[in-house]
């Protein structure tokens, strides 16, 4: 028998601040946090803003101690998940730390700290490499610490799927405990990407956009960075509300598929395979989606593909369908969008607002969809969807309903 | 339009997409020489290298023939001439 499985607790690090209630003031007043880069010196880059988690203040969450074992991508993803549990008051004692996942998302892993090693040898000259590189780099920093932190004792891992890599965390850790293989679960994603050598190989790709993210829009000019991280913890919903958990949304569907098509092309077929598979996973129907969470990156490929697959999958109905992306707010977090995607898909749901596409300034023909230009929407959505579509044609979508 | 620029730029395409430099002619396009745009990205990289020059992102995207892309590049290797030009000679 499958259980119904609740979100209970939220955490959020992003250029939007550094808890849940300053995420969602800025979401539900459609503020970006897309701003010029500050802790790179850009020199002479294609482009200059990103959305940078500025408010994260390192000595505030770790001694310097601690810090030192820890690549900024990892401390996103340990407060992200600190903030989850407390929020979600949940502890892990009395055999419930065996019976619960830590399952987290990162395209990159620590970049920040390989870049700096690098730098030093190739440009010092100095082969005395930090003996913590290794453990501070590797992509499941996060996932290991959080184990460790809070004694969690049953599966950890980290999915990395480049800009699916949180929606396929979230979508393992939701059937894991959907199934019964464990009582709960802490999942999400974090990714720190601000750093020199990565910045370069973005404004390689040439996807990056010289001023701001304007999903949907017809003078949409690329993508803007984002960093950060997010955590949530899952609960059997019977459990949750046997102990009284404050429940900010059920899990209800997830679902997969892989374009087979082209590196970095995206597919309307491949995503609306995905989208369809997460329909079927949830056993709900079309017409029972209200809100898409949409990937809009603000490419110019991505954002018609995406609306020619919603099109296709949702027919007449995507003409009911508030579609946004939050990405024009707190930029692309990569590995991190879909658990950052995901916190604003369930408080969405959970307090009644939709939040808008920010910096919306001209309809595309393209894309034709009710995109919530500029400012939020009030209105009371059964099950909402969040897509995440990556790099490599993999593409991760989770449904979420109202409690 | 020179034509040793032309035959720069074709055989930094031919090297780039692995394609013997015959194929390309001055009025061939991306879409018969099966160019998409992740191509383009490394068409840009190899040609910004050759030529020591850098190829702004907007123009790029309208790019369709190698007749664009010469003309494209002769515009930024003149513009560079005509900046080290006029700057002062160091003292």
């Amino acid at each position: 028998m499958q259980r119904r499985v609740a979100v209970t607790g939220l955490g959020v690090i992003s250029a939007l601040g550094v808890t849940v209630d300053q995420f969602w003031e800025a979401l539900s007043h459609g503020r970006s946090g897309i701003g010029p880069i500050q802790s790179v010196a850009l020199n002479a880059l294609r482009f200059s803003n990103g959305a940078e988690a500025l408010g994260f203040d390192s000595g505030s969450y770790f001694d310097a101690k601690e810090a030192s074992f820890l690549d900024r991508f990892a401390q996103y993803g340990v407060v992200a998940a600190r903030h989850a549990i407390a929020d979600a008051g949940i502890t892990f004692e009395n055999g419930r730390g065996e019976n619960t996942a830590v399952i987290t998302g990162s395209c990159l892993g620590g970049k920040a700290t390989e870049d700096e090693g690098y730098r030093q040898l190739y440009r010092d000259n100095n082969t005395r490499f930090n003996p913590l590189t290794i453990p501070r780099a590797m992509s499941n920093a996060a996932a290991s610490r959080i184990s460790l932190e809070f004694g969690i004792t049953g599966p950890g891992y980290t999915v990395s799927t480049a800009c699916s890599s949180s929606n396929h965390a979230l979508g393992q850790a939701f059937w894991l405990v959907r199934n019964g293989s464990v009582d709960a679960a802490i999942t999400g994603g974090s990714e720190a990407l601000f750093t020199p050598g990565l910045l370069r190989a973005w404004e390689a790709m040439r996807v990056v956009s010289p001023d701001t993210c304007r999903p949907f829009s017809k003078n949409r000019r690329g993508l803007i960075l984002g960093d950060g991280g997010a955590m949530m913890v899952l609960e059997s919903l019977d459990e949750a509300r046997a102990r009284g958990a404050r429940i900010y949304g059920e899990i209800c569907g997830f679902g997969m598929s892989s374009d087979a098509f082209h590196l970095t092309q995206p597919s309307a077929e491949g995503a609306g395979r995905a989208m369809r598979a997460a329909l079927k996973d949830a056993g709900v129907a079309p017409e029972s989606i209200g809100y898409i969470n949409a990937h809009g990156t603000g490419t110019t490929a991505n954002d018609s593909t995406e609306t020619a697959a919603i099109r296709s999958v949702f027919g007449a109905h995507a003409d009911n369908l508030l579609v946004s992306s939050t990405k024009s707010m707190h930029g692309h977090t990569l590995g991190a969008a879909g658990a950052i995607e995901a916190a604003a898909t369930l408080l969405a749901l959970h307090n009644g607002i939709v939040p808008p596409t920010a910096n919306f300034e001209e309809a595309d023909p393209e894309c034709d969809l009710d995109i919530v230009p500029n400012v939020a929407r009030a209105a009371e959505v059964e099950c909402a969807m969040s897509n995440s579509f990556a790099f490599g044609g993999l593409n991760a979508v989770v449904i979420f309903r109202r409690v | 339009m020179s034509h040793e620029l032309t035959q720069r730029v074709i055989s930094v395409m031919a090297a780039s997409q692995h394609l013997p430099p015959d194929t390309i002619t001055i009025d061939s396009t991306f879409q018969e020489l099966n160019i998409d745009s992740l191509d383009g990205i490394n068409i840009l990289f190899a040609l910004e290298n050759e030529f020591d020059i850098n190829i702004p992102d907007e123009g790029a995207k309208e790019i369709r023939t190698v007749r664009d892309m010469v003309e494209g590049v002769r515009r930024l290797v003149e513009a560079k001439a005509t900046a080290a030009d006029s700057t002062p000679a160091k003292v």
